[in-house]
């Protein structure tokens, strides 16, 4: 075990410094899983209250049936799930030494979630033009807080990238600190996981 | 790996300051850190996991008095039957804010201040996994505290304090019912405080997970350590199911949506499935620390090894999942159905069984050994015994028809506070008399100490005893006033003068702190070495008080009760002998090359920014929107400043400072790579 600890801190020494931890991965990445443990959670409570109430109007209010687009949430939907894909491109990248790359790719994921969020405000539009506010009745108060919830936490990721991309331009993103890019990564996977599981329970879920 | 191994093989190396230009470190006047260990800065700006259990100690004692304050005013207005001591009102508030303010201003921050201290020296760290993280978790639990404290008094004495009970059932929270803006306060105040707990619980995960010494495996780990971790995993994932529940409740006061909204098709009942969904591994939250505690003085008092070490983890870990199972036993009378009250009517008989173990394993430890009743040893078998009483009680209510009779009867506040007050309270108390002397390098008078632990034990069982036997009369809680006819006099009598004894008894503890500390100092200040109570874990192998870095160089852990072990061992008759002097094992604070976070300004602005927007959302959402800038502000001052400060004398080298963890820079001597510490994420 010490020797390939050696091994591993002569072949790529300044990143292998910090993984000298008891479970061998790194303290930032393990925050972010345990971050993410107590998300699912949240979003797990949130689910749980969209499902509980949707079903609560009265048989005259606005609901799911009248206002759901499901092919325009579909496109945008697919959006945000290639947005994982060029994260990964864009973790692949720094991890290679390519800093060139990985800044594009680092901000095609910050305009594809770009393009899911305005999606986003685009159906709220539309929504609330068809009649459904927050305050209509409780599927447009459940609907919002849930969706709303995951777009928010969408744009904080996007900032994050933004900033990552900001710090690579500046040259404060050397291929050493490759996982900061992975650690956000992680976070921007989870937020896309949790969209597929908030589309298939909102939108394709029979009403 | 600990920053104390860099500093032993190779402490020239981790002084130098980094090579190149030093300015580089510091690119904005703003992003410089903090420098000096004095005055009110040091505890202002500090990341230091000791400074900050002391402060959460210190928050939790002045809460501890408020909330008793409270306390004696319902057993005022509750003395004597029609009373009018306070309005049926303001009794509503004061009520719901003794509940608040001791479950979450005092139990869950003294338990925070315990395992701030000693989780990492339990475990052989330097400091957390993230000290600035650490820092923010006490401002921002201060600034949820504060906030929900400030709501006694502004606007006038009682007029916007949360009335609804701890337990803030709707419809009653609405707007509709509660028009000012009490309950407001409560959904914002305990949200921050929740972020307070939530990032704390990350921390101390990790810490654990990652940051234990050489050899210590999960199952050398002391059990309070063990404890400490399973009421972090327990906040992890019981606080975002309360954020969910008060976020709904906010949305509806401020905003109008309709979720508890009972006109609009809402079932009100949501809010209680989700605040017991929380609020009972919240309970498992308040009271597995203390349950560490006593794991950790019972066995030094005794002079024996925790009986069943493995038996008292496992039951500590079978709460820790068992305890999601059980919160609809708050509602057997709410119109849940036949078939749920059965089921968690059972599983709530089932989980005495855990806690049953860990009484046992108290009992086996204490027999046979040979006791010492020092005031720790006092309050931990006074909790073993207050806690059992009330443990029992709890088995009444899980037997559905029964509990249907104590349901919102005085049985019940009985019941909880033979296990929150002598169960939870005593715990702390016990290891705050235990781990003074480690804390602050003086012992407290052990004579006012079992004297103070007496009349509180008395005192508590004249308030609550009582309590018994007025429910099981009838009475119901949260009533300003009872009739005389009522029969419930005498003992609402006997019940207020035992909470003025528990108050004499608090007074004793006060003053028996004041006094240690004023013949010590007059005595000058003699060393109290580094382990008074000949006890058993890592914490008691370093100076007392703590050096700042904790150890002087990294301990090799062999086996449980590491410390122990290396005191005494036994001859060849199987006799327990001294094997070392407690001197020559423990480490005497000496190494002062030990590099340490520096201290940072941002943990504490940012609590400034969420209490503003705390303000912001109750009063005027430009204040928030202050907040919200501010809050950015300083989450980006806090990425962008140096890891440390070259100019500062002993910091951390090795990137222990959170979001970084990428130190290695300096030692290296690369001045480009030091300066990308200059701009961290995470």
């Amino acid at each position: 075990m010490a020797d390939t600890m050696a091994a591993e801190a002569t072949t790529h020494s300044p990143h292998a410094e910090e993984h000298h931890t008891s479970t061998g991965i790194s303290n930032e990445k393990l925050a972010m899983w345990v971050f993410l443990g107590s998300e699912c959670l949240l979003f797990g409570g949130l689910l749980s209250v969209y499902m509980f109430n949707k079903g609560r109007i009265g048989p005259t209010d606005v609901g799911p049936n009248d206002v759901f687009d499901i092919p325009f949430t579909s496109v945008s939907s697919f959006v945000l799930l290639m947005s994982s894909l060029t994260m990964v491109f864009a973790v692949s990248a720094i991890a290679r030494g390519n800093l060139r790359g990985n800044r594009i790719w680092l901000a095609a994921t910050a305009a594809l979630g770009a393009i899911f969020v305005a999606g986003q405000v685009y159906e709220f539009t539309a929504f609330y033009s068809e009649g459904l506010g927050f305050t209509t009745n409780l599927f447009g108060s459940a609907f919002y807080s849930l969706t709303g919830f995951h777009g928010a936490h969408v744009t904080i990721g996007i900032i994050m990238l933004m900033t990552l991309f900001v710090m690579s331009l500046r040259g404060n993103l050397p291929q050493q600190r490759a996982e900061t890019v992975e650690i956000i990564g992680l976070y921007w996977h989870f937020v896309d996981i949790v969209w597929i599981v908030i589309f298939t329970i909102v939108y394709l879920f029979p009403q | 790996m600990t920053v104390t191994d860099g500093a032993i093989t190779a402490p020239e190396e981790t002084l130098a300051l980094p090579a190149g230009p030093v300015i580089a470190n510091r690119p904005l006047g703003v992003f410089t850190r903090p420098q000096g260990n004095e005055g009110w800065k040091s505890w202002l700006f500090t990341v230091d996991h000791k400074r900050i259990g002391v402060m959460y100690g210190a928050a939790a004692m002045f809460f501890f008095l408020v909330g008793g304050a409270e306390a004696l005013f319902i057993r005022l207005q509750l003395a004597t039957p029609d009373g009018s001591v306070i309005g049926a009102g303001t009794y509503n508030g004061v009520f719901t804010m003794h509940g608040v303010t001791m479950i979450f201003l005092v139990a869950m921050p003294m338990a925070a201040a315990f395992a701030n201290y000693l989780l990492p020296l339990q475990i052989g760290a330097r400091d957390v996994a993230f000290p600035r993280l650490n820092a923010f978790s006490f401002w921002c639990f201060l600034a949820g505290g504060l906030l929900l404290t400030s709501s006694m008094l502004i606007g006038g004495w009682f007029q916007n304090v949360p009335d609804g009970g701890w337990f803030n059932y709707a419809p009653n929270s609405g707007v509709l019912f509660s028009p000012h803006k009490g309950i407001d306060f409560y959904a914002v105040g305990l949200q921050i405080t929740g972020i307070a707990s939530l990032v704390s619980s990350i921390n101390l995960i990790v810490t654990v997970l990652n940051m234990r010494t050489k050899g210590m495996s999960l199952f050398r780990m002391p059990v309070l350590t063990w404890m400490l971790l399973i009421t972090q995993f327990l906040l992890l994932f019981a606080i975002p199911v309360i954020t969910v529940a008060l976020f709904l409740l906010m949305f509806d006061r401020l905003w109008d949506a309709n979720f508890f909204n009972v006109a609009a098709g809402a079932d009100p009942l949501l809010w209680q499935h989700l605040f017991w969904i929380f609020g009972h591994p919240e309970v498992y939250i308040l009271v597995l620390p203390a349950f560490g505690i006593v794991s950790e003085i019972i066995p030094t008092f005794s002079r024996k090894p925790l009986f069943g070490y493995h038996f008292m983890v496992a039951s500590g870990i079978a709460i820790g999942f068992m305890g999601w199972g059980v919160w609809a036993h708050h509602m057997f009378t709410s119109g849940i159905g036949p078939l749920a009250v059965a089921a968690f009517s059972v599983s709530t008989m089932f989980i005495a069984v855990p806690t049953g173990v860990k009484i046992l394993n108290w009992l086996g430890t204490m027999y046979g050994g040979r006791l010492r009743f020092t005031t720790p040893m006092l309050y931990a078998v006074g909790v073993v015994s207050m806690f059992t009483i009330g443990g029992l009680s709890g088995v009444t209510h899980s037997i559905a028809p029964s509990d249907t009779q104590q349901t919102d009867t005085y049985y019940i506040v009985a019941h909880f506070h033979y296990v929150i007050f002598g169960g939870i309270i005593l715990g702390l108390f016990g290891g705050l008399h235990f781990w003074w002397p480690k804390i602050f390098g003086y012992m407290l008078d052990e004579g006012w100490g079992k004297a103070a632990f007496w009349v509180i034990l008395i005192g508590f069982n004249f308030t609550f005893g009582p309590m018994h036997i007025l429910g099981l009369q009838g009475m119901s809680r949260r009533i300003a006033t009872y009739r005389a006819d009522e029969g419930f006099a005498f003992w609402n009598m006997v019940a207020t003068i035992g909470a003025f004894v528990i108050a004499i008894g608090v007074a004793m503890l006060l003053w028996n702190i004041y006094k240690s500390t004023r013949d010590w100092r007059r005595a000058g200040r003699p060393d109290v070495g580094p382990d008074p109570w000949d006890a058993r874990a890592l914490e008691w192998m370093t100076a007392s008080p703590t050096p700042e870095h904790n150890f002087d160089s990294e301990i090799e852990v062999e086996g449980l009760d590491e410390f122990w072990h290396r005191k005494y061992g036994k001859d060849e008759t199987g006799r327990v002998v001294r094997a070392a002097p407690t001197s020559e094992v423990a480490h005497d604070g000496s190494n002062t090359k030990v590099h340490l976070p520096s201290p940072s300004y941002w943990p504490i602005v940012l609590g400034g920014g969420i209490l503003l927007v705390g303000y912001g959302l109750i009063y005027n959402l430009w204040l928030a929107a202050a907040g919200v800038v501010l809050l950015v502000a300083s989450i980006y001052g806090w990425i962008l400043e140096p890891p440390d400060d070259p100019e500062a004398a002993g910091h951390d080298e090795d990137g222990h400072d959170d979001g970084d963890g990428h130190g290695d820079a300096d030692s290296n001597g690369d001045s480009a790579e030091a300066e990308e510490e200059a701009a961290t994420v995470g």
